[in-house]
C-alpha cells in the first residue's frame, strides 16, 4: 500500500501524475496512527468511544480529553494529532455558536458536518497551510434524530450508522458491522462500544490505554455527555469479562 | 384640513394572525395612507418570504417591504445551504436581527406565520423594539388596540381552518370599523401542510356592526339611469 511519491509529494497543491494529493494522503496516516475511536447510531442516540493510548504512567487520569462538546446536542471525537484537533473543535463550537445566534435556533448536526468540512479542506487548498492531522467524528442529535458524521483530513464528510477511524479502524469496523444498530438503545451499546474498544487494543504494541466514552440520547436528555460513571464501569467489566472469555477458548 | 401629502406612507393597518388546528391563517386590511389621504386602498400586507412561510407588515411601508426583500433573500440561500424549507422559528429570528440590530432606524410591526414539518402550524409577533414572541394568535398594526380583549373572548385552541379564517375575517372587519386608519379589503392567506390559499373579501360585502349604515344607493345613480355621453354636449 505505500507509495513513494516522489517529487509530487512535497506540497499540497501538487497533484501527482495519477492524480493524487500525496500530501492529504500522508495526513490521513498521522490518523491511522493514533488510538481507535468508533462511533455508533442507536435507536436512540449516539455513543462515542475513544481508546486512549496512555503516554506516561505520570499522567492523571481523566485529562487529556478527546472528546468534546460542541453544543448542547453534538459532540466530536478526536483522533491523530490532538494540536489539530483542538483547532477543529474550537471552529465547530464557534460555527455552532454563529447558527444560533443569527438564526435562532440549535445548529442541524448536518449544517454543522458541512461547515467543519468546509474548514478542513480549506486547509488543502494552499501551499503556506498543511493539512490537518485528524480526523473527527462528529455526533448530534437534532429536530431530525441522532445522526453521526465522520469528518477526514481531505475535507470530505459523509454520514454513517457506524464509524472508526485510528490504529484498529478496520478491526472496529468489522466488530460494528455485526451489531444490530437499528434494535440497539443507547445503554446497550455503550457496552458494545467498550467491548469494541478491548477487544481491539492490541496489548503487545500498545502498553496501557484508558477508556473515554460519551453519548447522546433520551436518556441524557438529547445533551451530549460523558457516560455516566456506573455505566461506564459496567461497560469496562463487561468487556474485561468478554475479553476472558474470548481468551479462555 | 391638511391633507399632508408629503408625510410618508404609513400603512395604518390591521394586521392578525391565528393558528389553528393543521396550520394558520393570515389576515390584513388593505389601506395605506400617507397622512389623511389614502395613497392605496387596495395594497397587499402579506407578503412571502418562502413557499411556507408569509409576514404581515404594518408600519413604515418603506421600512417593512425593505425588511421582508432582505430577509427572503437570506430565507432562500439558507434554504439552498440546508437542502430544506427553512422554518418558521427562523426566519422569524432573521427579521427579529434586522429589526433588534437597526431598531433606532425602522418603524415597522411585523408578524410571521407558517409551517413547518417539525412545529405545524406557528405565529410569531415581531412589534417594534425587535422582540420575538411565539404566540398562538397575534394582532399589530393601529387597528389593533381594537381586538386584544375580542382575541382573548373568540380564540379558542384547535379551530377548524374554516371557524379561524371565519375569526380572522370577522377580526380585521371589526378593526375597520373602529380605527379610521385601517380600512378597504380583507385579505387572508392561510398556510397548511398542503400549501398556500389566499382568499379576498371586498369591504362592501363585510358584515356591518353596530351603527353602522347600510351603504346606500347615490341618488345620482337612481335619478339619471341614462346620463349623457362623458365627452358629448
Amino acid at each position: 500500500m505505500s507509495s513513494i511519491g516522489t517529487g509530487y509529494d512535497l506540497s499540497v497543491t501538487t497533484f501527482s501524475p495519477d492524480g493524487r494529493v500525496f500530501q492529504i494522503e500522508y495526513a490521513a496516516k498521522a490518523v491511522d496512527n493514533s488510538g481507535t475511536v468508533v462511533g455508533i447510531k442507536c435507536k436512540d442516540g449516539i455513543v462515542m468511544g475513544v481508546e486512549k493510548l496512555i503516554a506516561s504512567k505520570m499522567m492523571l487520569p481523566g485529562s487529556n480529553r478527546r472528546i468534546h462538546s460542541v453544543h448542547r446536542h453534538a459532540g466530536m471525537a478526536v483522533a491523530g494529532l490532538a494540536a489539530d484537533g483542538r483547532q477543529i473543535v474550537a471552529r465547530a463550537k464557534s460555527e455552532a455558536r454563529s447558527y444560533e445566534s443569527v438564526y435562532g435556533d440549535a445548529v442541524p448536526v448536518k449544517e454543522l458536518s458541512e461547515r467543519v468540512a468546509s474548514y478542513v479542506h480549506l486547509c488543502t487548498l494552499y501551499w503556506w497551510l498543511r493539512p490537518f492531522g485528524c480526523g473527527v467524528i462528529l455526533g448530534g442529535y437534532d429536530k431530525d434524530g441522532p445522526q453521526l458524521y465522520m469528518i477526514e483530513p481531505s475535507g470530505i464528510s459523509y454520514r454513517y450508522y457506524g464509524a472508526a477511524i485510528g490504529k484498529g479502524k478496520q478491526a472496529a469496523k468489522t466488530e460494528i458491522e455485526k451489531l444490530k444498530l437499528s434494535e440497539m438503545t443507547c445503554k446497550e451499546g455503550v457496552i458494545e462500544v467498550a467491548k469494541i474498544i478491548y477487544k481491539l487494543h492490541d496489548e503487545a504494541k500498545d502498553k496501557a490505554f484508558e477508556l473515554e466514552m460519551s453519548w447522546i440520547c433520551e436518556e441524557s436528555k438529547r445533551e451530549h455527555q460523558k457516560v455516566p460513571d456506573d455505566l461506564l464501569e459496567e461497560a469496562k467489566t463487561a468487556a474485561k469479562t468478554a475479553l476472558e472469555e474470548m481468551d479462555a477458548d | 384640513m391638511d391633507l399632508n401629502l408629503d408625510a410618508p406612507h404609513s400603512m395604518g393597518t390591521t394586521i392578525i394572525g391565528v393558528t389553528y388546528n393543521g396550520g394558520v391563517v393570515l389576515g390584513a386590511d388593505s389601506r395605506t395612507s400617507t397622512g389623511m389621504y389614502v395613497a392605496n386602498r387596495a395594497s397587499d400586507k402579506i407578503t412571502q418570504l418562502t413557499d411556507n412561510v408569509y409576514v404581515c407588515r404594518s408600519g413604515s411601508a418603506a421600512d417593512s417591504q425593505v425588511v421582508s426583500d432582505y430577509v427572503r433573500y437570506f430565507l432562500h440561500q439558507h434554504t439552498i445551504q440546508l437542502g430544506q424549507p427553512a422554518t418558521v422559528k427562523v426566519s422569524a429570528n432573521l427579521i427579529r436581527m434586522l429589526a433588534y440590530n437597526n431598531k433606532n432606524m425602522l418603524q415597522t410591526g411585523l408578524i410571521v406565520g407558517g409551517w413547518d414539518k417539525y412545529e405545524g402550524g406557528k405565529i410569531y409577533g415581531i412589534p417594534l423594539g425587535g422582540t420575538v414572541v411565539e404566540q398562538p394568535f397575534a394582532s399589530g398594526g393601529s387597528g389593533s388596540s381594537y381586538l386584544y380583549g375580542f382575541f382573548d373572548q373568540a380564540w379558542k385552541e384547535n379551530m377548524t381552518k374554516e371557524e379561524a379564517e371565519q375569526l380572522v375575517v370577522k377580526a380585521v372587519s371589526l378593526a375597520i370599523a373602529r380605527d379610521g386608519a385601517s380600512g378597504g379589503v380583507v385579505r387572508t392567506v392561510i398556510i397548511n401542510s398542503e400549501g398556500v390559499t389566499r382568499n379576498f373579501y371586498p369591504g362592501d360585502k363585510l358584515q356591518l356592526w353596530h351603527e353602522e349604515l347600510e351603504p346606500q344607493n347615490s341618488l345620482l345613480d337612481i335619478l339619471n339611469a341614462a346620463g349623457p355621453e362623458p365627452m358629448a354636449m
